[in-house]
């Protein structure tokens, strides 16, 4: 139920912030529109937890506020490495342990890696994944495992 | 007011240019297929977000500004799962990072270097 309520404030702020008429037709219409996503989408039986992550939505604006630093910062160092020459990459393929139990938390900490330039998740089997990085410094920073331990903190 | 908001509005697009651009220069200048896909990680992240934060302070009214958040939330998301999807396709047919074997070369240098 909760849910379903959840998907319904968030259909309803997108519709409102996207259309910007606000005459009682064009509200009712949208109204309606809304309802028979919501019929349609519990029919298909796709309304639930991995939908609607509700259960980290505490935690997960503190992780995007560090995540965007660290996007910030692995930027800065990207832009530095194109302007040096190719001399100053060191290109490295391979694996990493992932201590995330659930999807969704693989899911979050591979979005993460890829996010962050410098770094690529290419594969993920069973609790490995696959990492191809720009620089060998970055597959350090990463098997030192903040990242890691903030997401799988954010899981709980 | 209105100045600074033109100004820092200004600040922003021009370094959100300047990533693109660097973006652009990697594509071109560095070795393999992987390692110029962390060049256009630049464009997607912080030169998109940026350009759009530049939009973001010059936005009118509140309609223009969500819209533009949306983008950057789409933009986001949209990044690193076709990156990924890329370069999983890429790893998949056998293409092995070229680069590689000359990382392996420095290494060697490095490590005959330290021992005389």
């Amino acid at each position: 139920m909760k849910h379903t309520i959840s998907l319904f404030i968030t259909l309803s702020a997108f519709w409102l912030l996207n259309s910007g008429h606000y005459s009682l037709l064009i509200l009712s219409l949208g109204f309606a529109s809304i309802i028979l996503i919501l019929v349609i989408a519990h029919k298909m039986d796709v309304i639930d937890q991995e939908s609607q992550p509700l259960h980290l939505t505490p935690d997960i604006f503190g992780y995007s506020a560090w995540l965007i630093k660290e996007v910030v910062l692995s930027n800065i160092s990207v832009v530095k490495h194109i302007w040096l020459k190719d001399k100053s990459i060191s290109p490295t393929l391979t694996t990493i342990k992932i201590s995330q139990q659930t999807d969704m938390g693989k899911l979050i900490y591979a979005n993460s890696i890829t996010l962050t330039p410098g770094t690529v998740a290419i594969d993920l089997v069973k609790d490995e994944i696959i990492v191809h990085a720009l620089v060998d410094k970055d597959i350090e920073t990463l098997n030192a495992g903040e990242m890691d331990r903030r997401v799988t903190r954010l899981e709980r | 007011m209105d100045t600074v908001i033109t100004i820092s509005s200004g600040f922003f697009i021009l370094v959100g240019c300047f990533l693109c651009f660097s973006g652009g220069v990697g594509l071109l200048r560095f070795p393999d297929f992987y390692t110029r896909m962390h060049a256009v990680g630049v464009t997607d992240t912080l030169g998109a977000g940026m350009i759009l934060i530049g939009l973001m302070f010059i936005s009118s009214d509140i309609l223009v500004f969500a819209k533009l958040v949306m983008i950057l939330l789409l933009t986001l998301l949209i990044g690193p799962t076709t990156s990924h999807v890329l370069a999983k396709a890429a790893y998949h047919n056998g293409l092995m990072p070229k680069a590689l074997n000359k990382l392996k070369k420095n290494n060697d240098k490095e490590a005959n270097s330290s021992t005389l």
